[in-house]
């Protein structure tokens, strides 16, 4: 309606009406920055407390015993300055950081995008592990097969696996209106089990030449992912990485170039209106869980085929790679270049502590692993309470710049 | 009025971030007066009493209270100096009765800790009769309605003996016959030695209880006018700076052909129980049928059945000749349906979107918007200017996120969405609520201009006035079925008594 003059109400120079935007474009900017900071600072605390526990527990200085785990990260790989032989040591490290860092990846997008849809997935482990059987299953039956189109139906089947099991529990929250945590958690309990069974001892997936090890068969030789960084038999990098990464590519692509995406993330931030606007909620719950899935079975089959080869009723029963995913999600903020880091992080964490890595006159092995769990659920407590990182954030700007309270005239 | 003014607010300025939303406000507030303080969302009569009720600190200006130069730095200052404000937003404990709201954080004590119940039943009776107040102080509060809700607010700031009290749009929340209820009251309250400040910005209810008005506008006063001899237009220019149509202007509908038919409609509420009973009516191009109610007699089922949100028990709607009785609400809106929904920030926005994303809500799924699945942000921005442009939008552009407009604009993107379709049918439930003068003459004038495009318009409203200046023809719901049929011209007592059922059994076939 051009023809309102310009003295209407909404005008936008003097009223107040006028202004919001730009008071909320500066809201949006510290939440902007705070998007950024606020993972940091929290990571930061996480750390810092974390040191002040390694020094009560075992009175060593906690500055050496972080040195001591960055170094066995072997992220100082980047450092131009080490030697020749610490950066050998330092390349061996770091290529299990990244394989750690592959599985995080993506059990971080499965929790991701669910979240996009308002959905939390605390699946990711029950999918991971149901991928990583079915991939397992698969590899190491049919040896006759070539290996690419082996490869490609081992993780193809075992992505699908994880995706079936996450939309049943959309399928579930659509129709039924079932609490997606309760069902997924439940899920995860299924496949615990099923693992047992199928692997167990005298299992009918069992070892058929180790009869006292509760584990799978070992996949085809030719079914293992190249490894193009580092020594096959040392376990370096393998391809798998890549998937990883493209998946991430993806995450972004699917929500921000394509109708599923828009759908997604209108339902995500308000399923009513949605709803009004003709758009299938219940549709969007089961396809964002599915794709979730998707994510976290690939993590299993990418895992199986690139390094682990097989699956013991241990590895399923103690893996929680599912869970750390979250974590990741969470301090990512779900998007896609923070679960990249984050799930560097987390992947970093875990290997750095890992007791082969540690010297034992710096910190005690046992409490080594220990110190990952800890450090991830003070990660996890100051994500839970970012909103007040984010007000003492937003206050310090109010207070440095204007003093000031938000207008409600 | 003629002695010491018991309030006096001199040159006061409060400023935020980017606006003045006080700029030297002037206002004084005699004994026994009711004065209004009139303006638009954002005039800045919120801020100036949170000035006086000590919730801001103004930049500049003196308050005088009874004569004497006053500081008010917390509530806690303004209670001890007898102001008292109710809040648009009841600040009542639900599980708790009323004597044990109205005394909370004074109570009267029994041996230093334990609280005594008897005096404050006593006490809050004696202060319900001396303002003849019909209310239990046993009762909890939520078995109260709003209207006696309101009153408890009023006797908690009576009780701290207010003898200013504020009070903030205390009638956004009450039916007609409540507000009148209040008014009542009010005037009991000022024969009794108060002096009240009315905030508000409907101006009927202004010309009926205020002794004085003042107007803002933008954050200055604009004019303070007694009662005797304002006007609705006269306050209604004041408030928005220009002519305001109050009614709106229209020729007479030409209905074309029906393009709404609903046949027997019955649609189930939540809870399982028949909301929509039989409701059978149509809706021609060209003409706005309003269907008048009171809240929760089916219209919000009737939506959600023509619009397939819910299933239909029984019955067949058709729109622009195609039976849509079975289809999904996708099916519906491509029909030819276009719906303004009832409440923008629960249905018609998704608020964390921009507005690009909001206007293509619909549209996402064709092309230009997007191809095989494949969206293109680009073009959804480009159609965002254009819609931005054509309907006036103002505060944001196609990257600004919906949370950041007034509701005003807020509505415009939602109207520039259903209405860009170029939509057979028009469904507008509710379209003005929470709007401004200036919004809801925006809103009414183009659903006229819609009826006159040809389009077919079902405008479902709980205001009796925008029904009566909008529609063609108006129909009554009352518990779930129509219950009478009127032309544009009947008069509000007669709407008034078939929406409570009056007229149920001369049901016009």
């Amino acid at each position: 309606m051009s023809d309102l003059s310009g003295e209407t109400p909404e005008a936008p120079e003097p009223t107040p009406e006028g202004t919001i935007p730009s008071v909320a474009a500066r809201l949006a900017l510290y939440q902007r920055a705070g998007g950024f900071i606020v993972p940091l600072i929290t990571t930061v605390f996480a750390f810092f407390i974390g040191g002040l526990v390694v020094l009560v527990v075992t009175h060593k200085n906690p500055i050496s015993t972080y040195k001591a785990i960055f170094n066995g990260t072997g992220l100082n790989w980047f450092f131009p300055w080490i030697s020749h032989s610490e950066r050998v040591t330092a390349a061996f490290n770091l290529q299990a950081t990244l394989i750690l860092t592959t599985a995080l990846i993506l059990t971080g997008l499965a929790v991701a995008f669910a979240f996009r849809c308002g959905l939390f997935n605390i699946g990711g482990q029950g999918q991971y592990n149901l991928g990583a059987i079915v991939a397992v299953l698969v590899a190491s039956s049919w040896t006759g097969m070539p290996g690419v189109p082996h490869i490609l139906l081992s993780i193809v089947l075992g992505a699908l696996a994880g995706a079936l099991l996450a939309g049943f529990a959309g399928l579930l929250k659509a129709t039924v209106g079932a609490h997606e945590v309760i069902t997924t958690i439940m899920l995860n309990w299924i496949v615990f089990w099923l693992a047992g069974y199928l692997f167990g001892i005298g299992g009918p997936a069992q070892s058929s030449t180790q009869a006292s090890v509760p584990v799978s068969n070992e996949i085809a030789p030719n079914t293992h992912l190249h490894v193009f960084w580092g020594n096959p038999i040392l376990q370096g990098l393998h391809i798998g990485f890549f998937i990883a990464i493209g998946a991430l590519v993806a995450y972004w692509i699917i929500l921000n170039r394509t109708t599923l995406g828009f759908e997604v993330r209108a339902v995500g931030f308000n399923p009513e209106a949605a709803r009004y606007a003709g758009i299938s909620v219940a549709k969007n719950y089961f396809l964002a869980m599915a794709i979730a899935g998707v994510c976290a079975g690939l993590a299993g089959a990418i895992d199986v085929l690139g390094w682990k080869f097989r699956v013991g009723v241990d590895d399923v029963q103690g893996s929680s790679i599912g869970f750390i995913g979250i974590a990741v999600a969470l301090l990512g903020r779900n998007t896609a270049v923070g679960v990249f880091f984050s799930a560097l992080l987390f992947g970093a964490l875990v290997n750095g502590t890992s007791t082969r890595n540690l010297d034992p006159n710096i910190f005690q092995p046992e409490l080594a692993s220990n110190l990952t769990l800890m450090i991830q659920g003070l990660v996890l407590l100051f994500v839970g309470a970012d909103v007040i990182v984010i007000y003492f954030w937003r206050t310090r700007g109010k207070l440095a710049f204007w003093r000031r309270s938000e207008p409600a005239g | 009025m003629d002695e010491t003014p018991v309030l006096e607010l001199k040159g006061i300025t409060k400023r935020f971030p980017g606006i003045v939303a006080n700029d030297h406000v002037d206002f004084t507030l005699g004994r026994n007066e009711v004065h209004a303080l009139l303006g638009e969302n954002g005039a800045g009569k919120s801020t100036l009493m949170n000035v006086l009720y000590g919730l801001y600190q103004p930049d500049e200006g003196e308050i005088y209270v009874k004569g004497e130069r006053v500081k008010i730095s917390s509530p806690k200052d303004a209670i001890d100096l007898g102001i008292g404000m109710v809040h648009q937003h009841f600040m009542l404990i639900p599980v708790m009765t009323v004597a044990e709201n109205i005394v909370l954080a004074n109570e009267p004590k029994q041996a230093g800790v334990l609280l005594d119940y008897t005096a404050a039943r006593r006490r809050v009776e004696d202060l319900s009769r001396t303002f003849s107040f019909a209310i239990d102080p046993g009762a909890r509060i939520d078995s109260l309605t709003v209207g006696q809700q309101q009153r408890v607010e009023i006797l908690k700031a009576l009780y701290r003996h207010a003898d200013i009290l504020i009070l903030d749009e205390p009638t956004a929340v009450l039916t007609p016959q409540e507000s009148q209820e209040l008014f009542e009251t009010l005037r009991t309250l000022v024969r009794e030695g108060l002096s009240i400040i009315f905030i508000s910005h409907k101006l009927n209810e202004v010309l009926d209880i205020a002794d004085r008005i003042t107007v803002l506008r933008r954050g200055r006063r604009i004019e303070t006018i007694p009662r005797a001899g304002a006007t609705q237009s006269g306050l209604a220019r004041l408030m928005v700076g220009r002519e305001v149509l109050l009614r709106v202007e229209k020729k007479p509908a030409e209905p074309g052909e029906p393009l709404l038919v609903v046949e027997d409609l019955t649609v189930k509420n939540d809870r399982g129980l028949e909301a929509v009973r039989g409701v059978s009516l149509e809706v021609r191009a060209g003409e706005i049928v309003g269907i008048a109610g009171v809240d929760g007699n089916g219209q919000s089922e009737l939506i959600d059945g023509v619009t397939a949100l819910q299933g239909l028990e029984s019955g067949r709607v058709i729109v622009a000749g195609r039976d849509v009785t079975r289809s999904s609400t996708r099916q519906v809106i491509s029909a030819g349906l276009g719906h303004i929904p009832e409440d923008r920030h629960l249905r018609g926005l998704v608020l964390d979107f921009t507005l690009a994303e909001n206007l293509a809500l619909e549209d996402y799924r064709e092309p230009p918007d997007s191809r095989f699945g494949w969206l293109f942000p680009r073009r959804l921005i480009a159609r965002a200017r254009t819609l931005i442009r054509e309907f006036d939008v103002r505060g944001g552009g196609p990257s600004t996120r919906a949370a950041a407009l007034s509701g005003g604009n807020q509505q415009k993107v939602v109207i520039a969405r259903e209405v860009h379709r170029d939509p057979r049918v028009l469904l507008a439930a509710q379209p003005t609520r929470g709007l401004d003068i200036g919004a809801v003459e925006f809103v009414h004038r183009r659903l006229v201009e819609e009826r006159d495009e040809g389009r077919a318009v079902l405008l479902i409203s709980l205001e009796l006035e925008e029904i009566l200046s909008l529609s063609d023809r108006i129909l009554v719901m009352y518990e779930g079925e129509i219950v009478a049929e009127y032309g544009p011209d009947v008069s509000e007592e007669e709407l008034g008594l078939a929406m409570t059922g009056g007229v149920r059994e001369e049901v016009v076939a």
